[in-house]
């Protein structure tokens, strides 16, 4: 994700060492050309995503099992998610992704406002969805069902409900948790875009955390179902 | 360097860029990884992997210690039938630590983080992993994970064992679990972080020339063990942190009282930490491969196929996780399977043993202590291969499942073969990290010792097991006694064999006599730059023009002449795939 240097690591790199070549150019002493520097990115973000895969797959997973187990008590709990609110933050996040698409776009014809425009518009609707995010959590935390010491729940499918709503915030939360990460690391974009430091040459951090952002989008375009839709049939009582 | 004199060459006659490789005269190269800058910082900030390489290798040798010291405590309290040294709650802190500290902490980094990190972009001859700065994250990742289980051991330390079963860890245990897992999850970026760092840089940063083929088998076993870092570690690292979030805030996802089930946890835990030990032993199998051919000087015998073995070992591992569930209540059927699989498993191991025999075969054999290690790691991982067939096997696992027959075969396959690839590692490459040669006599003797009190230590155990005694227990029948003894003592033994090296390789820092580029002679890219290596690993880019251990040739301790290697046979430029 992070394969440039910025001036100042890369003074502090130079002071420590000083037979360093400089880092401020975007390619760096160890690689021979751009081709392959980017293609390394590249590779080294897909394997990134690779092991994301892997780290979402074994929560999944869990899931699978216990969905099988205890579907009933599974679509229960379901039923209490809000569905409009899933499907709003949704389309949020499908928006979010096309700013980000347009943003790598933006950087690769060397239109910098734009870039930057489009970067903040990302950031935006990023954290337009954990507002939302929170919201939900506030009304489950109303309604206890906030899994742990509180949760508070009546039924004969208490237990297993309860077990749901683990799964609810494990995964949610890990989710958002990549949000607010891809979010603090546009930040940082934002003020390099400002500078300059992007264009025809050098798009590759852009690219990159285009590719992390899309990543982060699917997880919910996987979550949004497994979570919320498979209720929305049994909601009679919400 | 006594036909250099024979033969002076005036200045003049050299191409300029000889100057500076000329700076090795029978002295260690004026200027160097080390000697290019000083000073805390330039260690703490450096992203020069030969000095991440060594910062790992301080750190891992201080958790092997800590670890160690653990199995000090053991061995102590189990010389005696009764439970006298320590109470059980302390004795099942002690084992558990013995074995989070051994897995995590040294053996899981150990070849990849320090070896791997030094050789692997030399072996393949580029000038830096394709990530530095992520590659010294990768330290700082490590680290960390290291201070919160440091912080566990304050706290009370944990006593689940170093698998953290579920519910006991989740729901019952009154330790530090949390903080254990947490410094667990943590860790296991690291690992994540350094296997992306070696597939990437074996794909895209070999120099020209240097095609698949020609790849050193070093390489090929970090790669097939990167494999498994970035596919297993993030699943394990899944299910620890669902143990912490348990623990911490309620959240029951394995907790039986809400309909959760312990046992997925085990098939989570399993999934990966059954590869992880692919992990610890493919480095090693590499570190093989480049020695025995050295020391034999013969080419090696079936690269092809020891180069396949180690994709097959790392494909095949996946897939037997539940062999270590049989007595758990997972289905029959589930256990066939996975019985098979495990036997599978043995094929790939095998042909590389039987390479390395065959390339042992009428080869001129001698015994530096880095070929002393490697004949260990051969009688020591076979045993602990093939017992390992007998816990395979449904039957007979039912019998020896939870017994000290068990504690014996992972420590033979552990110890014996990873500890023992490591510590050729040491050896051999030493040299070139250095530039300096440490006491061969030391050497051999202490390879010599840690050979005899490893299979004292834990021979004993094997017998012990196979009658019935259960481990992680304190107490014992009396009939156990004397096997125990035994253990202990080869215990002491061992600890002497892991000592002496930290004297003489600290030694020789200072006082050893120069090594020079290619002490053993060796094929390889390492070997062609000057020792300890400039900052860039070589002078100019390699060329590679020939297939790897190509022992036919004559190799001296020198440089390459100028010009060699310089002016290769046209060959295709390595395609960057």
């Amino acid at each position: 994700m992070s394969q440039q240097h910025g001036p100042v690591t890369a003074a502090v790199m130079t002071g420590t060492m000083p037979d360093m070549p400089d880092h401020d150019g975007p390619l760096q002493h160890h690689f021979d050309d751009m081709a392959q520097q980017n293609e390394s990115s590249a590779l080294g973000m897909w394997l990134f995503l690779l092991t994301e895969l892997m780290f979402f797959g074994g929560v999944m997973t869990a899931y699978a099992v216990y969905r099988y187990l205890f579907n009933a008590a599974f679509a229960e709990g379901a039923s209490h998610l809000d569905v409009r609110l899933g499907t709003t933050n949704t389309i949020i996040l499908i928006f979010s992704s096309l700013t980000m698409a347009l943003a790598v776009r933006a950087a690769q014809m060397d239109k910098r406002k734009l870039l930057v425009g489009l970067l903040i518009a990302t950031m935006l609707f990023g954290g337009a969805f954990l507002v939302i995010k929170g919201i939900e959590y506030a009304h489950k935390w109303e309604a206890g069902h906030v899994p742990g010491a509180y949760f508070h729940y009546e039924g004969p499918l208490a237990n297993h409900v309860h077990l749901f709503f683990s799964f609810y915030f494990t995964m949610t939360g890990i989710h958002a948790l990549h949000m607010v990460l891809g979010i603090g690391w546009m930040a940082w974009l934002v003020l390099r875009s400002a500078r300059g430091d992007f264009g025809v040459g050098y798009y590759a951090p852009i690219e990159m955390t285009g590719l992390y952002w899309h990543f982060v989008d699917i997880v919910w375009i996987f979550l949004f179902p497994l979570l919320y839709l498979f209720g929305a049939g049994a909601a009679a009582g919400h | 360097m006594s036909d250099r004199a024979a033969t002076p060459k005036t200045a003049s006659e050299r191409p300029p860029t000889r100057r500076r490789r000329s700076r090795y005269e029978g002295d260690v190269p004026r200027e160097h990884y080390l000697n290019v800058a000083y000073g805390l910082k330039s260690w703490l900030f450096t992203i020069d992997h030969k000095r991440i390489a060594i910062l790992y290798l301080l750190s891992i040798t201080a958790f092997f210690a800590l670890g160690g010291l653990m199995a000090v405590f053991i061995r102590l309290e189990l010389l005696t039938p009764a439970g006298d040294l320590m109470t059980s709650e302390i004795y099942n802190r002690v084992f558990t630590l013995h074995g989070v500290l051994m897995v995590f902490f040294f053996l899981i980094p150990s070849i990849p983080a320090v070896f791997g990190n030094f050789f692997l972009p030399m072996m393949v001859g580029a000038k830096d992993m394709a990530f530095p700065r992520l590659n010294l994250a990768s330290w700082y990742i490590y680290s960390l994970g290291g201070v919160f289980t440091l912080a566990a051991i304050v706290a009370g330390g944990v006593d689940t064992g170093w698998t953290f079963y579920t519910p006991y860890s989740s729901t019952y245990s009154n330790s530090a679990v949390a903080l254990t897992a947490i410094g667990v999850f943590i860790n296991g970026f690291s690992s994540i972080f350094t296997g992306l760092n070696f597939i990437v840089t074996i794909h895209k940063m070999r120099a020209p020339g240097m095609t698949w083929m020609r790849l050193p088998l070093f390489v090929w076993a970090n790669y097939a063990a990167a494999l498994i870092m970035i596919l297993g570690t993030p699943v394990v690292a899944m299910a620890i942190f669902l143990v912490a979030v348990e623990r911490l805030f309620g959240v029951g996802i394995f907790d039986p009282a809400l309909g959760g089930d312990p046992i997925l946890y085990q098939h989570l835990f399993w999934f990966y930490s059954h590869p992880a030990v692919y992990i610890m032993i493919l480095p090693s199998m590499g570190v093989m491969s480049e020695v025995i051919a050295c020391f034999s000087r013969k080419r090696i015998f079936g690269y092809g196929f020891i180069a396949a073995s180690s994709l097959a070992i790392a494909t095949v591992g996946f897939l037997v996780w539940g062999h270590h569930m049989f007595v758990s209540g997972q289905s029959i059927y589930a256990s066939m399977v996975f019985s098979v699989l495990t036997m599978l498993v043995a094929v790939p191991s095998a042909v590389k043993v039987f390479n390395w025999l065959a390339t042992l075969w009428r080869g001129s054999i001698s015994f530096e202590t880095p070929m002393l290690y490697a004949f260990g790691f051969l009688g020591l991982f076979t045993v602990g291969g093939l017992t390992g067939l007998y816990l395979g096997t449904l039957a007979t696992d039912v019998h020896l499942h939870d017994t000290y027959f068990i504690v014996a075969h992972f420590h033979y396959i552990m110890v014996g073969g990873a500890v023992m690839g490591y510590l050729a590692a040491v050896h051999f490459w030493w040299p070139k990290m250095t530039g300096r040669m440490y006491s061969e006599w030391w050497g051999r003797l202490s390879a010599g010792l840690l050979f005899i009190g490893f299979n004292l230590t834990f021979f004993p155990q094997f017998l012990m097991g196979y009658m019935g005694m259960p481990r992680r227990y304190h107490f014992y029948p009396e009939e156990w006694q004397v096997l125990n003894v035994l253990s202990t003592a080869g215990a002491s033994i061992l600890g002497l064999g892991y000592l002496i090296p930290i004297i003489y390789l600290t030694y020789s820092l200072r006082y050893g006599p120069i090594a020079g580029p290619n002490p053993w002679r060796a094929t390889g890219l390492e070997w062609t730059t000057a020792s300890p290596p400039p900052q860039h690993n070589f002078e100019q880019t390699p060329v590679v023009t020939e297939e790897p251990y190509d022992y036919s040739k004559p190799i001296v301790n020198d440089l390459p002449a100028p010009g060699a290697g310089a002016e290769p046979k046209p060959s295709p430029a390595a395609p960057r795939s």
